[in-house]
């Protein structure tokens, strides 16, 4: 007689909301068959017109923009004692960011006059930092970190190392200190939420070579510049997972502890923070990374680092020394991930495991103990303080990569420049011409009418605006040429995305075998993977593309296996049972249903790639990145480097909004 | 479940229910808790809508008008000290809003709400987080428990953040926690315990800070049908020990019907019916409120009151003396053991009377037809 009394209310539907009768019929879209036309207009265009009105310009030659850009930077200099903002402001963060990081040189890495060896030596600060990793992240992980320091002075760049560690902390400790309270205030209020929420876009869409040169306009070279470069694109994380991690706490708890009487306060530091905790330790560990990876780039403006080693290796061809250095910041991304990881996951734990904290406050002590004794040791004793009397690994490492990389080439020389070549003239010169060979007009036009098919008018509206920028900066045909490695190499991404995607995403011992592979890839400085490649194919566009695929294909992967693990479960179920083979089941459910973590890896996809593209200038990608570098090395060039900066921002802007539109919109449906 | 082993509910003495119903009713001249024409309309100027002849349209149609949403419309009732007061309906039905209005956790459009004499309606952010740290304690069905603290520091967080030292609010805190039957577990962490379990967290939390008002939101929806059971008999249990003032959502009928002292049914955020579990089942309101009772043992909840009827000038008045506020269920045996009728009787007047067919009537009629 237990009656069950659930039962849908038979008089009039409870729910107005669920069912919303005068929806209008969605118009049908031909995105594909308009997409199709528009690339028929264009070559029909590319065949009639081409050749003319290109814009190209020469390697030397600049336009009124640029020479103005280098009176700028000519006036800047002129100006750095006497204007007050620049004197005072400007001059003051520099002052005070060189002061710590020179001092940090003299206590840790570099000879401090008139020693000739820094304050502290070798054992000194593998003997600190083995005790901060314990402190914060447990035994394996000092384990690791103790490894990893012993193999920089091995190899021999151990005052490039820590000079690497300090820019890279530097600019974490400002980005924590500014980043957390900005993620609270964002989490808190929507105002500050709406205007940190575009700056915050740009900052991580700006591919990283584009912030270096404005700085040396204001910082000049040196460390303050590396470090601030770092700071700007290192904060964003750190803001955004703080907020979400914040934001993300349970509705449900916020209310009951409201209900509860606590004042906001109160609910900030005894409700969310503490449940953000682990989000945001999660949030610092990306923030380190990021900085990481900049702090290597900065290497271009002057800032102290393992990325000078790699730099002057990739402009002579020493690939044996590039590879020692770049083996080098291998060891430290993964240190650096490993540890910030082991943290926060012990910030989740500790309090799980029931421990004698007596017991963990006597290893502390101990530990500063030897810290201690490590410190005194290398203060007191050359062999502790100097990195030169470890064995040096890193000569013949070098030599053996070297000859390696000499077989390799050698023997293989056949097979690479056989692919080499079969890409770049069957894929890259044809596109490229379609690209930079069609009149500026007709691709001006062919890209507004791209975004508007998959964005809609504010894109376009965007577009408009970027290439007028583009236009304007007087780099059309520079732009068109990285436009089209971008395009090329975030098709291939796009490939490996989704058969490796889909693969991943339908096999779990396939995800359980490459998800830790891509991570492992995903924290390696963008830097490094120029190493192998040009080892590989020698200094050509394809090798920058190649080392772009590398680099942005572990996002896309997880982003498309993430997507196709997402599709829900009773769906394929019932697509099974009706039948469907298992291509049916991929083409007609599974990619369909994931289509919006599609695009969303082609954005992803294309702001790497771009990035990376950019960056490839250094080995022989030319174009946008080729014009950047040299703005660093030659000063009559630095407006001209300066001018392709900002093509790149206006490129990677164009590029991420068609996208991120395309994206809301296949959400939408 | 419950490992303090509650003790068995008695079955009250007819008289101590009719005793109990004039009480109430006594009492409810002086509300503990009074609501009068609250209420809330979610959408842009929603403030404008009141009054109008909008105000009228169904949901869907203003909707449609306006774009706002009513969740509660025009609901008023009072709540005496000591009562246990049932809101129920299907989702969506503003029964949620409607308690999330009663410490304005949600903005009420409309209306005047008064805990204990205090307008809370105009009153200050202070005012309104002292009558939440002390007055009205809330118990949520999702929990809404913090899963970085213990047990016992989840029971102590109200005493913690009105600034109760720590001695103080651990031995409260402990005290709570044997009362609800988790002694053994205040170490443990919410997500160590079972569903059935962290509610019982929530409700030793809630009365911890010695509320006035209990508030529960669909507390047991979440919960498996033998532990919901479990604690329904937990809150009755903890009704009679502590005799606090609850107010009680739900979408589940039978446990309206088993807790409430008064229910309050619900429909797109409009009052439908208030009455005593036996007056909504034996005097429906309307059509949607039949069907919806049409389910229930009507035995188990119907008094002698709605059975009776006056005796016939054959009949002797011999039978069993009764109250009139005896469910039938509880009656049927001495009824159907008796030749005479038996007699309904209150304050030594006969009221009418209750024969073997009157109670079968009862009976037969819930079989499906």
């Amino acid at each position: 007689m237990t009656a069950v009394v659930e039962r849908p209310a038979a008089p009039g539907p409870p729910e107005p909301l669920a069912s919303t009768p005068q929806q209008k019929p969605e118009p049908v879209r031909r995105t594909g068959v308009l997409l199709g036309a528009i690339l028929g207009i264009w070559v029909l265009g590319w065949l009639l017109f081409q050749g003319v009105a290109t814009l190209p310009l020469g390697r030397a030659t600049l336009t009124g923009f640029h020479t103005r850009l280098n009176e700028l930077r000519d006036s800047f200099d002129a100006a750095r004692d006497s204007n007050v903002i620049l004197d005072v402001v400007v001059g003051g963060i520099r002052d005070a960011i060189d002061a710590v990081v020179v001092g940090a040189q003299d206590l840790l890495s570099q000879p401090a006059f008139p020693r000739p060896v820094p304050q502290i030596g070798w054992l000194g600060v593998v003997a600190l930092l083995a005790w901060v990793a314990y402190a914060l992240a447990g035994v394996r992980a000092t384990i690791l970190v103790v490894l990893s320091l012993l193999s920089f002075g091995v190899l021999g760049y151990w005052s490039e190392s820590i000079d690497l560690l300090i820019v890279t902390f530097t600019a974490v400790l400002i980005a924590v200190a500014v980043g957390i309270p900005l993620g609270i205030a964002m989490a808190r209020s929507r105002a500050v939420t709406a205007i940190a929420t575009p700056v915050l876009d740009v900052m991580q869409t700006m591919p990283s070579f584009a912030y270096l040169l404005p700085l040396v306009l204001l910082f000049s070279i040196g460390p303050s510049a590396a470090v601030v470069a770092t700071l700007i694109y290192a904060l964003p994380p750190v803001v955004r997972i703080t907020a979400h991690g914040l934001r993300t706490v349970a509705a449900s708890t916020i209310v009951a502890t409201t209900s509860m009487g606590s004042t906001k306060a109160q609910l900030l530091r005894k409700v969310q923070l503490p449940m953000a905790k682990r989000t945001i330790v999660v949030g610092i560990n990306q923030t380190i990374m990021a900085a990481l990876s900049m702090a290597t780039i900065a290497a271009l403006i002057d800032g102290p680092g393992l990325g000078e080693p790699v730099i002057q290796a990739l402009q002579t061809l020493d690939i044996g020394t590039a590879f020692v250095s770049g083996l080098a910041i291998v060891i430290m991304a993964i240190m650096l991930d490993r540890t910030t990881t082991a943290a926060s996951q012990r910030a989740e734990n500790e309090r799980r495991v029931a421990r004698d904290p007596r017991r963990r406050r006597i290893a502390l002590v101990v530990g500063a103990v030897l810290a201690g004794v490590g410190v005194y040791l290398s203060r007191s004793y050359l062999w502790a303080a100097d990195p030169d009397r470890l064995p040096d690994l890193g000569r013949p490492l070098a030599d053996a990569a070297g000859t390696a990389t000499d077989w390799f080439t050698d023997t293989f020389s056949a097979v690479t420049g056989a692919i080499k070549d079969g890409f770049t003239y069957a894929l890259l010169n044809p596109f490229q011409s379609l690209l930079a060979d069609s009149p500026w007009w007709l691709v001006a036009a062919v890209l507004l009418a791209v975004a508007f098919v998959l964005g809609g008018w504010r894109p376009t509206l965007t577009t408009a605006v970027c290439l007028a920028v583009i236009f304007g900066v007087g780099l059309w045909q520079d732009t068109m040429v990285t436009l089209t490695m971008t395009l090329v190499a975030t098709v291939l991404v796009m490939l490996l995305a989704v058969v490796f995607g889909v693969w991943m995403g339908r096999s779990k011992r396939a995800d359980t075998a490459l998800r830790p592979l891509l991570d492992a890839g995903q924290t390696i400085p963008p830097f490094v993977y120029l190493v192998p490649a040009l080892a590989l194919f020698g200094t050509s566009r394809f090798t920058a593309i190649v080392a772009a695929i590398v680099y942005a294909a572990p996002a896309a992967i997880k982003l498309v296996a993430d997507g196709i693990r997402g599709v829900s479960p009773t769906t394929v179920e019932a697509a099974e049972s009706a039948g469907s083979s298992r291509l049916q089941i991929i083409t007609k459910v599974q990619l369909p249903m994931a289509r919006s973590a599609l695009v969303l890896a082609s954005n992803q996809g294309l702001l790497y790639v771009l990035s990376m593209v950019v960056i490839g200038g250094l080995v022989g990608g030319g174009a946008l990145g080729y014009t950047v570098v040299s703005g660093f090395s030659q000063a009559q060039l630095f407006g001209k480097g300066l001018a392709a900066g900002i093509a790149i921002v206006a490129l990677g802007i164009m590029l991420d909004r068609i996208t991120q539109h395309a994206a809301a919109r296949s959400g939408r449906r | 479940m419950s490992a303090q082993a509650p003790p068995v509910v008695s079955e009250p003495v007819e008289d101590d229910v009719s005793a109990r119903i004039a009480r109430l009713d006594e009492a409810r001249r002086n509300p503990l808790l009074h609501v009068d024409g609250l209420w809330k309309v979610f959408g842009a100027r929603s403030d404008r809508i009141i009054g109008t002849p909008d105000a009228d349209l169904s949901r869907r149609d203003l909707m449609a008008k306006t774009g706002c949403v009513v969740a509660v419309k025009d609901v008023s009732f009072d709540v005496a000290p000591g009562e246990v007061f049932v809101v129920m309906g299907l989702s969506g039905s503003g029964k949620s809003t409607l308690v999330r209005c009663l410490t304005r956790l949600i903005e009420p459009t409309a209306g005047q709400i008064t805990v204990a004499g205090q307008d809370i309606t105009s009153a200050t952010d202070g005012q309104l987080r002292e009558l939440r740290r002390k007055h009205v304690a809330m118990v949520f069905q999702h929990f809404g428990l913090l899963p970085h603290r213990r047990v016992i520091d989840n029971v102590a967080y109200g005493l913690e953040i009105r600034g109760d030292g720590k001695a103080e609010r651990r031995e409260r805190a402990q005290e709570m926690v044997d009362l609800v039957g988790l002694s053994g577990n205040e170490n443990s962490y919410p997500d160590q315990l079972s569903g059935g379990m962290q509610q019982r967290v929530g409700l030793a939390r809630a009365l911890a800070v010695d509320p006035s008002v209990l508030l529960f939101d669909e507390p047991f929806s979440a919960l498996d049908p033998l532990i919901r059971r479990d604690m329904q008999n937990e809150v009755i249990r903890l009704h009679h020990e502590v005799g606090k003032t609850m107010v009680f959502i739900t979408h589940d009928l039978q446990e309206a019907l088993k807790l409430g002292d008064r229910i309050l049914i619900m429909r797109d955020g409009a009052m439908v019916q208030v009455g005593r579990p036996d007056e909504v089942v034996g005097a429906p309101a309307d059509d949607y409120v039949r069907d919806f009772v049409s389910d229930v043992p009507r035995s188990h909840v119907l008094t002698l009151r709605w059975v009776m009827r006056d005796p016939r000038p054959d009949e002797a008045l011999e039978g069993p003396v009764m109250g009139p506020d005896t469910v039938v269920k509880n009656a049927a045996h001495r009824v159907l053991a008796s030749a005479h009728p038996a007699r309904v009787v209150a304050g030594g007047q006969l009221l009418g009377v209750v024969d073997r067919e009157d109670i079968l009537r009862v009976i037969v009629a819930e079989e499906p037809a």
